[in-house]
This record gives structure tokens, C-alpha cells and sequence, in this order.
């Protein structure tokens, strides 16, 4: 009897890890960016590359930074519930346009429907790079005082809209 | 013969892609030495979208933007400790190739020394058992009489 406990206890304890990395997404790294503020940046607006997009226009409020592009198709997955989370949370939601030819960006929103309060067009990804985006797209939210609260890696889905975004948007404004 | 043709068109189109289809090293700067220091860096660092690969192995677009900022910053005067902390500020630990020895990564250091350790001694602890085993039971009488008539060899 003795001689299988050992064994048997290997293979739970082996098993129980296994069993936990299944559970894990390799994709998803832990931002070292949460809960520091957000980088600064000024980039020219998708809209009129005159006008400039700067995170000082967003101090004192709470919104939701959401990087995005035109040749992104999980972008295109997550778009209704970015849609979602901008008509019902009320916060700005504002696109960062990551690497993406302006033309192509503003056909997409013609086609798909345009939820951002601004978007700020992101040609060589250096912003992107300040924010470690390293797969679009990806969802920052950002507080009152500019720290970033959250960041969200891969798309959107109803369920962290419900269980994580929106509440986390709501507690923020309170 | 459909087959034949089928084959040379094939090797026809590979002979006469443009070159530049498979051209993927993006533009090197002028300066080698500072190229061999770009790649230098970038083998110490794990592209995030692929991430087996380091930046410097990678053709991900990310890792070759990430290959120009390494250029950039050296070429601004930064040292490569400088640069390292630029990336790991942006992607975490995550990005180095050599994690650093801090408590949640200790298991990670030392794991397979432990795991060396705890072999050895089981192994240690194995044989001896076994020698002890073949020592404590020569045969009886008996058992060498039936292993010689087994054998097929009469007594002597």
C-alpha cells in the first residue's frame, strides 16, 4: 500500500499544477503599468491630424483608453461591446489608433460605427510602445488623477464588459 | 505528366519570385558596430508576440519597431542596463530572457537544483537499498539445485 502513496501523491501534485496551467492564458502578461500613470502623449487627431490628441485634456475624469486598428480583426469582434461600454458608462472612450494607415481607419468607422469621443492616431506605434501594447487590441482604464486602473489584453467580451469593465468604470466615477 | 508540368510551373515560380519577397532584415543602420550592439540587446529580450523568439530572432512588427527604439536610444547615448529598464517598464520581467533573481522568481532559479538534489538522493538511497538486497539473499542448497536443473546441467 505504502509504495503507491508516493506516486499516487506525485502524480496529484503534478496533476493539481497542470490542472492550474490550463486555466492560465500565456498571452495575457501582467502589465507593469497598472495602477502607475498613464504615459504621457500628444499625437494628432485621426479626424483633422491638425488638431492634437494630449492626455492632459483627459485630467480629472475618468475614461477608457481603447487600442484598435483597421487590420485588427478581433477588433472588429470586440467593437460592439466597446459600442456598449461607451453609451452606457458614460465615460469618454477614447481610440488610439495603433499603426494604421488613416484612410483605412476612417473607411472601418464609416462601415462599422464610430464609439469614440476622440481618437488619436498612433502612425509608428511609439504610443503604443509606452503603453506596452504588444497585441491589439487592448483597453486601458484610466481614473480621475490619469493612473491607469485596468488593462484589458485581447478583446472585449460580454462577460468582462459585465463582471470587470463596467463595474470598475462605475466605482471609479462614484 | 499533368503532374510534371504542375512541378516545373511550381519550380518556375519559386526560381523567378523577386528576391524581394524574401527579403525580411529591415534596413540596417550605417554603423555595423552599433547593428551588432542593436541585436546584442534585442537577444536579451522576448518578443511579446511570439513569444519564443527574442526580438532579435523575431519578424513580428513589433519587434522590429522595438529593434528601431533600441537603435534610436543607443544611438542617443544610452546604455544598455538604461535600455533594458525602458522595456522592462513597459512589458514587466516578462520581456527579459534572464528573469531576475527576486523572491517570486526564486522557485524558478533554483527549482531544478532542488529537483537535482531530490533525485540524487533517491537514487542514492535506490542503489544502496539494491546492493543491500543482492548481499542479505545468496542461495540455499536447494534453490541451486533446482537453478541447475533448470539450467539443464546435471549436479556435479
Amino acid at each position: 500500500m505504502k509504495r503507491y502513496l508516493l506516486p499516487l501523491a506525485l502524480f496529484v501534485v503534478l496533476a493539481a499544477f497542470l490542472g492550474v496551467g490550463l486555466k492560465l492564458d500565456p498571452r495575457e502578461v501582467p502589465s507593469p503599468l497598472v495602477n502607475k500613470p498613464a504615459p504621457t502623449f500628444t499625437l494628432p487627431t485621426l479626424a483633422d491630424p491638425e488638431l492634437q490628441f494630449s492626455l492632459e485634456q483627459m485630467k480629472g475624469q475618468v475614461w477608457v483608453l481603447n487600442v484598435w486598428a483597421s487590420w485588427c480583426v478581433p477588433c472588429l469582434a470586440e467593437h460592439p461591446y466597446v459600442t456598449a461600454m461607451a453609451r452606457e458608462a458614460g465615460v469618454p472612450v477614447v481610440g488610439l489608433n495603433y499603426k494604421d494607415k488613416p484612410e483605412d481607419a476612417k473607411r472601418w468607422l464609416a462601415r462599422h460605427g464610430d464609439p469614440y469621443t476622440n481618437i488619436a492616431a498612433d502612425r509608428d506605434g511609439r504610443v503604443g510602445i509606452d503603453f506596452g501594447v504588444y497585441g491589439v487590441p487592448e483597453t486601458f482604464i484610466i481614473d480621475k488623477q490619469g493612473t491607469i486602473r485596468h488593462k484589458q489584453i485581447g478583446p472585449i467580451t460580454p462577460d468582462d464588459l459585465r463582471d470587470t469593465l463596467m463595474p470598475l468604470l462605475k466605482q471609479l466615477n462614484a | 505528366m499533368r503532374e510534371l508540368i504542375t512541378a516545373l510551373a511550381l519550380l518556375g515560380l519559386i526560381l523567378w519570385s523577386p528576391p524581394g519577397l524574401a527579403q525580411t532584415a529591415r534596413p540596417l543602420a550605417d554603423d555595423p558596430v552599433l547593428e551588432a550592439k542593436v541585436l546584442d540587446i534585442a537577444h536579451e529580450l522576448r518578443c511579446l508576440v511570439c513569444q519564443n523568439e527574442t526580438i532579435a530572432a523575431s519578424h513580428a512588427d513589433l519587434a522590429v519597431d522595438l529593434r528601431t527604439q533600441i537603435r534610436e536610444q543607443l544611438q542617443a547615448g544610452r546604455t544598455e542596463a538604461e535600455i533594458l529598464d525602458f522595456m522592462v517598464a513597459r512589458y514587466g520581467d516578462f520581456v527579459l530572457y534572464r528573469p531576475p533573481v527576486k523572491p517570486v522568481t526564486w522557485l524558478l532559479w533554483g527549482g531544478p537544483f532542488i529537483l537535482l538534489l531530490a533525485m540524487s538522493l533517491w537514487l542514492w538511497r535506490m542503489l544502496r537499498r539494491r546492493r543491500a538486497m543482492a548481499e542479505a539473499s545468496p542461495l540455499t542448497d536447494d534453490e541451486r539445485q533446482r537453478a541447475r536443473a533448470l539450467l539443464g546441467r546435471e549436479p556435479s
